[in-house]
C-alpha cells in the first residue's frame, strides 16, 4: 500500500496503476520483487541457475501443452502419435525435441543451481525452507519426469515403467501385489497405467509452480546467499534486482538457449536411448534397461545393494537425506571459501556423485578398473551418506574456518573471492 | 589443481568403453547427412528407395510413411500417385459388410507386404520383420549398424552351430540373424548408371531408411543455422549490455 | 560505491552508445520471443496428414442420372447430385428475387456441367446433415429436406422454405477428366 506514494499519477499509465494497486496491489508486489528487491551485488554467475530453472519449467509446460493437443494417451496410438506429431504436424518435431532435451537440460540446470547451494551454504539458517521446498520441488520433477519418459510408449518407456513401479511397490514388503495393481490399474502396465500418467504428468508441473512460488516467497523474506555466504548489513552492498539482475539473467538465458537449442537442432537423439524408437512391447524386454541419465546416481545405490529392500530404502533415503541436511552442517560458516576442508569434501562428494551416475549406466555383472562394478557402487552409496552424516557433522565441529570478512569491501585475511 | 585432477579422473572413466554383446562393432562410415550442415544425397534417397521397394518391401512394413511423404526424397506427384495407385488398400466396409478395397491415394500409408503380425511372422519361419520406418533411430549408431548388418554376411566359421533357418552375420548380436542375406549383386537396375553391387545398394537404402526415420532433418539443421546465428549476435548484445549497466558497480 | 556517477568528458557520447545499444538488444529479444512464439502457434494448424486429405477425388462415372452420392470431403458430407433435365429445368425457371439467399443456378453449377450438382450437404441453420438417400424425402422442392428443423431446399441446393438463412454452400471442385471430380 505504501507504494501509492511512490508511483507517478500525472500520467493516465500512472493513474492506471494506482488505481488497479489500490485494489490488487499488483504493482506494488512487482516493483517490490523484481525491481527494487536489494539483491547482493556481488553474485557470481553460479546464482543465475535460479532463474534458468523458472525458464525451463516455463519452456517445458508450454511445450507440453502443445504437444498434448496431439498426443494421445493410449497404449495403442501413444507411439504412433508421437512419430506423427515428428513427421506431420507443424513444427512438431522442434516442440518435441525441445521437450524431450527440455528435461534433460532442466535437470542439468537444478543439479547445477543445487550444488551451488551446497558450496555456499545457502541452506543454512535463516533459508532451511527455502532449501527444504527446493527439494520438494526436486522429488516433485522426477515423478513428472519419470512419468513422462513413459508416454512415448517405447521400449524403454514400457520398461522403465515396470522396473520403477515394481521398486516404489517392493518398498512395501507384503503388500506388493495390491500396490502394484494400485499403481498401474491392471496386472500388468497397461494402457489404463499410461492414462493416468499422462493425467499426472500434466497436472504436477502446476503443483510445481505452486511449489515453486513458495521457494521465492522463501527467497525474498532474507534475500539471496551469496559466495561469501556472509549476512550483508549495509544496504550498499546491496543492489537493486532491475536493471542489474534483470539483464545478467538475460545474458544468462542466452548463454543457456545457445547450448540447449545446438541440441536441438544438431544432437537431437544425444540423451535418447534408442531402445525407445521400439514400440513397447510386453514380450521382449530390452537386454539393457537403463533410467534417464538423471537418475543414474539413484538407480546406482538401488542396485548396489543385493538386499532389494535395502536398496530400496537407501535410494529413497538418499533423496530424503538432503531434508535434513541444515541440520546435519551446523557449522556457523556458510560459503566453503572459508572452509578449506569442506571444500575438499564437496569436489569428492561432487565426484562420488558422478562416479555413481556412471555406474548406474553400466551393467552390475561388470568390471571397471578391474574393480567389479558392484563394489564400486557399494563403496560410493556408501561415501555419499558418509558425507551427509559423517563428513558435515565432524567438519561442523573440528573444521578451522578462515576468519570471516565484515562486509564485501573487507576482505579478511586469507579470503579471495570465488 | 584438485578441482582438475578430479576432473581428469573423471573423464578418464567415461572414456571407457563396455560391450555386453559379442556382435562385432560395425564399421564407422562416411555420411552425407552426418555433419552439421549435412544433407541427404538426393540421387541416394531415391535408388535408396528403389532399393527397398523392390527388394525390402517384400518382408518390411514403413508403416509410418504415407506415400506423400515421398516428395522429401524428391518423387512428384504423379510419381507418388502411380506407386500408391500400385497398391490395394483396404478402406472400411463395403454396404454389404465385406471389406472394401480401392486403389491407394498419396494420403495412404505404405501398405505393409502382411495384412498383419501373424501373417508376417508365419511367412518368416516364426520371425517378425521389424517395420522400418524407425530402424535407424531404434539401433544405437543406425547408419553404421544397417550398412554393416547388410554387408556382413559371411560363410559362418567351422566352430558356429547355426540354428534352424539362422543365417550367419557377424554384426547381428549372437552371429545368427533369420533374415536371408537380401542383397545380390544386380539385382536391382539402376538407370542413372550407378554401380549395381551390393555395397552400393546397402549404402543407397541405409541413406533412405535414415530418411524414412529423421525426414525433418535437413529442415532441423537450417532453422538450427538461422536460430542460432541470430541468438550469438543477441548473446553477445546482451552481454555488452549487461556489462555496461554493471559499469558503476566495483566490488 | 553504488552507483556511483563518474564524471565522465564524453558523458554525451556515452549515452548515445548506450541508448543504441539498449534499443537494439531490446529490439533482438523482442524479435526472438515473437521469433520463438511462432512454431508453437503454428502447430495449431491442421497438420500435413489432414492437409493431404483437404483434397478428394471422386469417380462419378457410376452416378446415373437422377442419382445422388454422398462423398466425404474434410470431414463433412458432399452431395455430388447428377439432374434430371425436368429438375435443372426447375431451378432455373425460378424467379430468385423471390428466394431468402437469391443466387441464380447457373452461378452454383460449372458451364456446360449444369447436370452436376456440388454441394456441402450441412444445413445452414445449425448444421444438421439433410437426406441424401433415395428413399429419403426431398422436401416441399423437389431438392432435400433437412431432418431437424424442417428446411426445404430445392433442386439447386436453395434454401426456399424453413428455418436455414442460405443455400448450400458450394465447395471448390472441378473435373479433372470425364470420369473424376476433384473436390477442394
Amino acid at each position: 500500500m505504501s507504494g501509492i506514494q511512490t508511483l507517478e499519477p500525472e500520467t493516465k499509465w500512472g493513474r492506471f496503476q494506482n488505481w488497479v494497486d489500490d485494489r490488487l496491489p499488483i504493482f506494488t508486489f512487482m516493483r517490490h520483487s523484481l525491481e527494487e528487491y536489494p539483491t547482493p551485488k556481488n553474485l557470481s554467475y553460479w546464482w543465475n541457475f535460479g532463474s534458468l530453472a523458472g525458464v525451463c519449467l516455463v519452456v517445458m509446460m508450454l511445450s507440453g501443452i502443445f504437444l498434448a493437443m496431439y498426443y494421445t494417451p493410449h497404449s495403442q496410438h501413444a507411439f504412433e502419435s508421437v512419430d506423427r506429431i515428428m513427421r506431420d504436424v507443424n513444427h512438431g518435431w522442434l516442440l518435441r525435441y525441445i521437450h524431450m532435451n527440455g528435461a534433460s537440460m532442466f535437470f542439468i540446470v537444478v543439479y547445477l543451481h543445487m550444488f551451488r547451494g551446497l558450496y555456499y551454504g545457502s541452506y543454512k539458517s535463516p533459508r532451511e525452507l527455502l532449501w527444504i521446498l527446493g527439494v520438494v520441488i526436486l522429488l516433485l520433477m522426477m515423478a513428472t519426469a519419470f512419468m513422462g519418459y513413459v508416454l512415448p510408449w517405447g521400449q524403454m518407456s514400457f520398461w522403465g515403467a515396470t522396473v520403477i513401479t515394481k521398486l516404489v511397490a517392493s518398498f512395501f514388503p507384503g503388500l506388493e501385489n495390491g500396490i502394484l495393481q494400485l499403481l498401474w490399474g491392471d496386472f500388468s502396465v497397461s494402457n489404463a497405467t499410461l492414462n493416468r500418467f499422462f493425467s499426472l504428468h500434466y497436472l504436477l508441473p502446476f503443483v510445481i509452480v505452486g511449489v515453486v512460488i513458495l521457494h521465492l516467497v522463501a527467497l525474498h523474506k532474507h534475500g539471496s546467499n551469496n559466495p561469501l555466504g556472509i549476512d550483508l548489513k549495509n544496504p550498499k552492498e546491496k543492489i537493486p534486482f532491475h536493471p542489474y539482475y534483470t539483464i545478467k539473467d538475460f545474458f544468462g538465458l542466452g548463454v543457456f538457449f545457445l547450448v540447449f537449442l545446438s541440441i536441438v537442432f544438431y544432437a537431437p537423439e544425444f540423451f535418447n536411448e534408442p531402445d525407445n524408437y521400439i514400440p513397447a512391447n510386453p514380450m521382449v524386454t530390452p537386454p539393457h534397461i537403463v533410467p534417464e541419465w538423471y537418475f543414474l546416481p539413484f538407480y546406482a545405490i538401488v542396485r548396489s545393494i543385493p538386499w532389494r529392500w535395502g536398496g530400496i530404502f537407501l535410494m529413497f533415503a538418499s533423496i530424503l537425506i538432503l531434508f535434513v541436511l541444515p541440520w546435519l552442517d551446523r557449522s556457523k560458516v556458510r560459503s566453503g571459501t572459508f572452509r578449506p576442508i569442506f571444500k575438499i569434501s564437496f569436489w569428492i562428494f561432487l565426484a562420488n556423485c558422478c562416479v555413481l551416475g556412471y555406474m548406474g549406466a553400466l551393467p552390475t555383472d561388470g568390471h571397471t578398473f578391474g574393480l567389479p562394478n558392484i563394489l564400486i557402487s557399494q563403496i560410493a552409496t556408501f561415501y555419499y551418506f558418509f558425507h551427509f552424516l559423517g563428513v558435515l557433522p565432524l567438519l561442523a565441529k573440528y573444521e578451522k574456518t578462515l576468519p570471516l570478512p565484515t562486509s564485501l569491501g573487507t576482505p579478511a585475511l586469507g579470503a579471495k573471492n570465488v | 589443481m584438485f578441482k582438475k585432477a578430479i576432473l581428469l579422473m573423471f573423464l578418464a572413466f567415461m572414456s571407457l568403453q563396455v560391450f555386453a554383446s559379442d556382435a562385432e562393432h560395425p564399421p564407422k562410415m562416411n555420411w552425407s547427412f552426418q555433419s552439421i550442415f549435412g544433407t541427404y544425397d538426393r540421387a541416394a534417397l531415391q535408388r535408396g528407395f528403389q532399393v527397398y521397394h523392390e527388394v525390402c518391401a517384400a518382408c518390411h512394413s514403413l508403416n509410418h510413411l504415407a506415400y506423400r511423404h515421398l516428395a522429401g526424397i524428391g518423387f512428384t506427384p504423379e510419381t507418388i500417385k502411380a506407386l500408391a495407385a500400385e497398391k490395394e488398400i483396404r478402406d472400411g466396409f463395403t454396404e454389404e459388410g465385406e471389406i472394401f478395397k480401392r486403389p491407394g491415394i498419396a494420403a495412404d500409408h505404405i501398405a505393409p507386404p502382411y495384412i498383419n503380425e501373424s501373417a508376417a511372422k508365419a511367412a518368416n519361419n516364426g520371425s517378425l520383420p521389424p517395420d522400418l520406418s524407425l530402424i535407424v533411430k531404434a539401433r544405437a549408431h543406425g547408419p553404421d549398424y544397417l550398412h554393416a548388418i547388410l554387408t556382413g554376411y559371411a560363410e559362418p566359421p567351422k566352430e558356429v552351430q547355426l540354428g534352424e533357418n539362422m543365417h550367419y552375420n557377424k554384426y547381428f548380436a549372437g552371429r545368427q540373424i533369420a533374415m536371408i542375406a537380401p542383397l545380390h549383386e544386380g539385382m536391382v537396375n539402376y538407370t542413372d548408371g550407378t554401380p549395381t553391387n551390393v555395397e552400393q545398394y546397402a549404402k543407397d537404402v541405409v541413406t533412405f531408411l535414415t530418411w524414412a526415420g529423421d525426414p525433418k532433418m535437413e529442415e532441423r539443421k537450417s532453422t538450427g543455422f538461422k536460430v542460432m546465428f541470430f541468438l550469438i549476435i543477441l548473446t553477445l548484445f546482451m552481454f555488452f549490455t549487461k556489462r555496461r549497466v554493471w559499469r558503476n558497480i566495483k566490488d | 560505491m553504488l552507483m556511483k556517477r563518474e564524471i565522465d568528458p564524453t558523458e554525451k557520447i556515452q549515452e548515445t552508445k548506450r541508448d543504441f545499444l539498449y534499443l537494439t538488444t531490446a529490439a533482438m529479444g523482442a524479435v526472438a520471443a515473437g521469433a520463438a512464439i511462432w512454431p508453437f502457434i503454428d502447430s495449431m494448424n491442421p497438420a500435413a496428414d489432414v492437409l493431404a486429405l483437404s483434397t478428394t477425388e471422386i469417380d462419378i462415372s457410376q452416378i446415373a442420372v437422377g442419382q445422388a452420392i454422398t462423398a466425404m470431403w474434410r470431414g463433412s458430407p458432399v452431395f455430388i447430385r447428377r439432374r434430371t433435365e425436368e429438375e435443372i429445368k426447375i431451378a432455373r425457371a425460378v424467379d430468385i428475387k423471390t428466394l431468402p439467399d437469391p443466387e441464380k443456378d447457373e452461378d452454383r453449377t460449372k458451364k456446360d456441367k449444369d447436370e452436376w450438382l456440388v454441394l456441402v450437404g450441412v444445413c445452414t441453420h445449425l448444421g444438421c446433415v439433410p437426406g441424401n438417400k433415395a428413399s429419403d424425402s426431398k422436401g416441399d422442392f423437389g431438392g432435400w429436406l433437412c431432418p431437424c428443423h424442417g428446411s426445404h431446399y430445392d433442386t439447386s441446393g436453395r434454401i426456399r422454405k424453413g428455418p436455414a438463412p442460405h443455400n448450400l454452400a458450394i465447395p471448390p471442385y472441378q473435373f479433372t477428366n470425364e470420369k473424376t471430380l476433384l473436390i477442394g
